[in-house]
């Protein structure tokens, strides 16, 4: 059996045993995150690290009493063990609802349904991939991450509901550096293709080859910008800082406040969604909950719907959309316009085309006002021509305006940007992304 | 189940059933509970105990490094491990990036314990839980008051490490973070005052933490500063002095001393995920990177600080050095592989966040020293300017020059005094101009930190911790919403 094989075995067989473990009164919710990854850190075309992570984590949610319990602990993959394991935490669990208050939101549990997926990828072995990699970035000097393996998600609770979400997948991310000017490239998939891969860093050196021209450097103030998708995934990662969430417009947290209040719009070109049928990760979230396929967010720059969690909805005895409860997008899309790629800068004329964002912060949360920088390959365009890369930027400038009245065009392309996040284990998920058009985006140092 | 997990793991037997077939080997076991409490609006919203456990394997082959985690700490997880740790290692050594030796990994013995006052055991969740109800309820202190939370992440953690050279290290660590904050709401603002700055208030400590009367005494307090702001003016768009306070100092030596001086950036380790340096490996004993009162230390051996510590992750023992006398720079933060690949000298700062991932350069502690001012002298010496608090906004560039660093409350000086309280305060500015403009330095500090310190490739959280001084800065670009 491999790693998800041998998972599954003894996830079912774990948690059936804490099911079938509760008392009267007592019910329970189960989300198991495993993953069997290897990540390779590169430098100088060299490999930095290596590391090898196998770890498995079990959630659980115990409801007693009307009150709340929340765990998870690390398992081992062997079933007696784990047992044991889930034992002692399940006792944990019933100390933690003796010693609590009742809770006010707690979200009565329900049976959302089955669903059982896994998908089997082509992933290169530990003796080719060092070879695959460096060999077609030789005489680069590339860093980045390559990160592969199985990657699992699973949900099981006491009304019977069970999901299983596995994949086999990787992703190389990195960078191509010619001094201290760069380029940024991504490959990820289930199924490695040594072409597609070679094909992929072949693009960014052609890229890297235009920045070999001295740096402009250009002085505070408002530019033409095209921000390329990798610049415009840079902004909408800021939707997942809770511009989206309800719960957050409910306590005054969300930049989207204004938005909802229809003290402010977007521009009729901008529109996004929740999008599950990309198929970058699973449609149930942690309490087993199916969202929609698609769910509206903004639409032609009216804000459509929040993201609210049921236990928001029940808060402010609202409907819900089961979102998860960070009520942050998990499958965001930015929905195309009408500019091709081949006009791009045409329209773009005189000013800034920006591949990347960097380092994104509110500057004005209440204003959705966003500071952060450009990098990678950021060039200045005279008449259509890319004349020089730049030297970095910092921005300064309000979601309601680059993405409102000062909206110029939207492309008709969208590219994948997976997500590349491994904080304490892999993510799923990723976003599908246009690239952008605006005028008079602000710089201020 | 304690902190060391159900399974009898005898490390010391473990190795020794691998040191033949390697150069050198360590296991670091590592277990860690986490506690989050949180209430909101005097009524429970967050309570999750998570429990995480596992083993590193850490290999030295033909000169490279290899390592591979498991949570499966069986016998035969911990062989499967080792297996892969080594096979990968003879892969990937034919396209290291250096050949290290066992001088990166010395024989370290010792222990280490967070000074606790009082245990983490001593305090039920309902004792937390009922403190954080007051807590909120405390904050209710005007009916603009739209959201009030009390937080609490309780870390207990225990680091076991055994090496083929004769290391045997076990340290253990009590960590409290709090956070109590409120955002009060009027005229389509809102305005946040929090506890010094989302979860900065975080320290190496026991149930001692959490005293009621401060507790509830901070929470009014902060509550009253959100109202307040409702009705404050913006802070204005000029250039003039700024002083700022240590809750915000740890920020701005964060960002703009520790990062750029981690040598794995200064490398280019990091250039992939959040950058690389301005500082070069020649500025080292001569960039002058500040004036001649900025004196920085990293300090592993402040009792209470968030990342004080007996050994980094390689068994290297930790202690306090210089990284800025005087305003000159004399030494970077660099843990000896590192060092080895720069041959410059460093500090023990390699560090992992947990047992799933391998070690990189961290900055641990890192410290501006007190200066000679009283904090009232600096205010009474200062025509017009602004005076800081709090952080709440964050950016930086790739070689750590230019920031922009948002607060959450300010007050205006004028003619020596503190006068009109100011919303929305935000300061930009390029490094070392920057530290060049500081002009004095207070004689007391407080010590603040940060548990979410995030970098590297696979990513990891880290923890770090700032004591600092108040501190003036002469014509600094300040500006509000």
């Amino acid at each position: 059996m491999n790693f998800t094989e041998s998972t599954k075995k003894a996830f079912n067989a774990v948690a059936d045993h804490l099911l079938q473990s509760l008392q009267t009164g007592e019910e329970a919710n189960l989300n198991l995150h495993a993953e069997d990854t290897t990540f390779i850190r590169f430098n100088n075309n060299k490999v930095r690290q290596n590391t090898h992570v196998e770890q498995r984590s079990l959630g659980l949610l115990l409801q007693k009493n009307g009150k709340t319990a929340n765990l998870s602990f690390s398992i081992t993959g062997q079933v007696e063990e784990d047992k044991k394991r889930a034992d002692h935490w399940l006792a944990e669990a019933r100390k933690e609802c003796d010693l609590l208050p009742e809770d006010p939101y707690q979200v009565a549990l329900q049976n959302n349904g089955t669903s059982d997926s896994t998908i089997t990828g082509h992933l290169l072995s530990e003796g080719e991939l060092f070879k695959a990699i460096t060999e077609p970035a030789q005489g680069s000097d590339l860093a980045g991450l390559y990160c592969a393996g199985a990657l699992i998600s699973a949900n099981k609770n006491s009304k019977g509901q069970s999901h299983w979400f596995a994949n086999e997948s990787f992703f190389m991310d990195y960078s191509l550096y010619l001094g201290e000017k760069a380029v940024k490239g991504v490959y990820a998939g289930t199924a490695w293709n040594q072409a597609d891969f070679a094909a992929n860093l072949a693009q960014s050196k052609n890229q890297l080859a235009l920045m070999d021209r001295p740096k402009k450097t250009l002085p505070p103030g408002a530019y033409r910008a095209y921000l390329a998708p990798g610049a415009v995934a840079e902004l909408a990662s800021m939707f997942y800082w809770g511009a989206l969430s309800f719960n957050g417009y409910k306590q005054g947290t969300s930049a989207f406040m204004k938005l909802a209040d229809k003290e402010k719009t977007l521009s009729p070109l901008f529109s996004m969604q929740e999008n599950y049928k990309m198929g970058l990760i699973h449609q149930f979230n942690s309490l087993g909950e199916l969202s929609p396929e698609t769910l509206p967010l903004v639409s032609e720059g009216k804000l459509a719907n929040f993201l609210i969690s049921t236990r928001s909805a029940k808060e402010y005895s609202v409907t819900g959309n089961a979102a998860d409860s960070s009520e942050a997008p998990r499958s965001l899309e930015i929905l195309p316009g009408t500019l091709q790629k081949a006009d791009i800068l045409k329209e773009l004329g005189t000013g800034l085309y920006l591949s990347n964002l960097h380092y994104l912060n509110w500057s004005d949360r209440m204003n959705a006002r966003i500071t952060g920088m450009t990098r990678y390959a950021c060039f200045w365009v005279e008449n259509g021509e890319i004349v020089a890369p730049i030297a970095d930027m910092r921005f300064d400038e309000s979601l309601f305006d680059c993405l409102g009245q000062n909206l110029v065009a939207v492309t008709d392309f969208q590219e994948v940007d997976p997500q590349v996040s491994t904080y304490e284990s892999r993510s799923f998920g990723g976003k599908k992304i246009p690239g952008m058009l605006i005028k008079d985006f602000k710089f201020t140092l | 189940m304690n902190l060391t997990g159900s399974l009898n793991l005898n490390l010391h037997k473990t190795l020794s059933s691998f040191q033949d077939s390697v150069d050198w080997a360590q296991l670091r076991h590592v277990s860690e509970k986490t506690t989050y409490r949180t209430v909101r609006d005097e009524k429970p919203d967050r309570n999750h105990i998570s429990f995480d456990h596992g083993i590193m394997v850490e290999v030295l082959v033909n000169g490279h490094f290899g390592y591979a985690g498991t949570s499966d700490l069986s016998d035969s997880g911990v062989k499967r491990a080792f297996s892969k740790a080594v096979a990968m290692a003879k892969q990937a050594s034919s396209f290291k990036v250096h050949d290290f030796s066992v001088l990166q990994r010395p024989m370290a013995k010792g222990h280490y314990h967070s000074p606790v006052t009082r245990p983490m055991d001593s305090i039920s969740a309902k004792e937390i839980s009922d403190i954080f109800v007051d807590a909120t309820r405390a904050m209710k202190v005007s009916d603009k008051i739209v959201s009030r939370s009390a937080t609490a992440m309780i870390v207990e953690t225990e680091f076991f490490s055994v090496s083929t050279s004769g290391s045997d290290v076990h340290q253990k660590f009590s960590i409290v973070s709090t956070d109590f904050s409120a955002t009060a709401g009027a005229n389509g603002d809102t305005q946040t005052r929090s506890d010094s700055g989302g979860l900065a208030r975080c320290l190496q400590v026991g149930a001692e933490v959490f005293d009621r009367a401060s507790i509830l005494e901070r929470s009014k307090k902060l509550a009253e500063e959100s109202v307040e702001l409702l009705s404050a003016e913006n802070c204005p768009e000029t250039a003039m002095n700024l002083l700022i306070a240590p809750d915000q100092m740890t920020l701005q030596v964060h960002e703009s001393i520790g990062h750029p001086l981690e040598y794995d950036r200064i490398l280019g380790d990091e250039r992939n995920y959040a950058g690389w340096s301005f500082v070069k490996p020649d500025d080292f004993g001569k960039l002058r990177y500040g004036s001649n009162l900025m004196n920085v230390t990293f300090d592993p051996t402040i009792p209470d600080a968030l990342a004080s510590y007996a050994f980094d992750d390689s068994g290297n023992p930790a202690k306090k050095e210089f990284l800025i006398k005087d305003g000159l720079l004399v030494r970077g933060l660099g843990g000896l592989e590192s060092q080895a690949r720069l041959d410059l000298p460093g500090v023990a700062n390699t560090r992992s966040s947990s047992w799933n991932r391998a070690p990189i350069d961290r900055m641990a502690n890192i410290n501006l020293e007190p200066g000679t001012s009283k904090l009232s002298e600096m205010i009474a010496s200062t025509e017009r300017g602004v005076f800081m608090m709090a952080n709440k906004s964050w950016s930086i560039d790739d070689y750590r020059n230019k920031f922009q660093f948002g607060c959450e409350y300010a007050k205006l000086i004028e003619n020596g005094k503190l006068t009109k309280t100011l919303k929305n305060p935000n300061y930009r500015g390029t490094t070392v101009n920057f530290w060049n403009s500081l002009k004095a330095v207070s004689e007391n500090r407080e010590t603040y930190g940060s548990p979410y310190c995030g970098k590297g490739e696979p990513n990891q959280v880290i923890r770090v911790g700032h004591t600092t001084p108040y501190c003036l800065f002469s014509n600094i670009e300040v500006f509000g919403a």
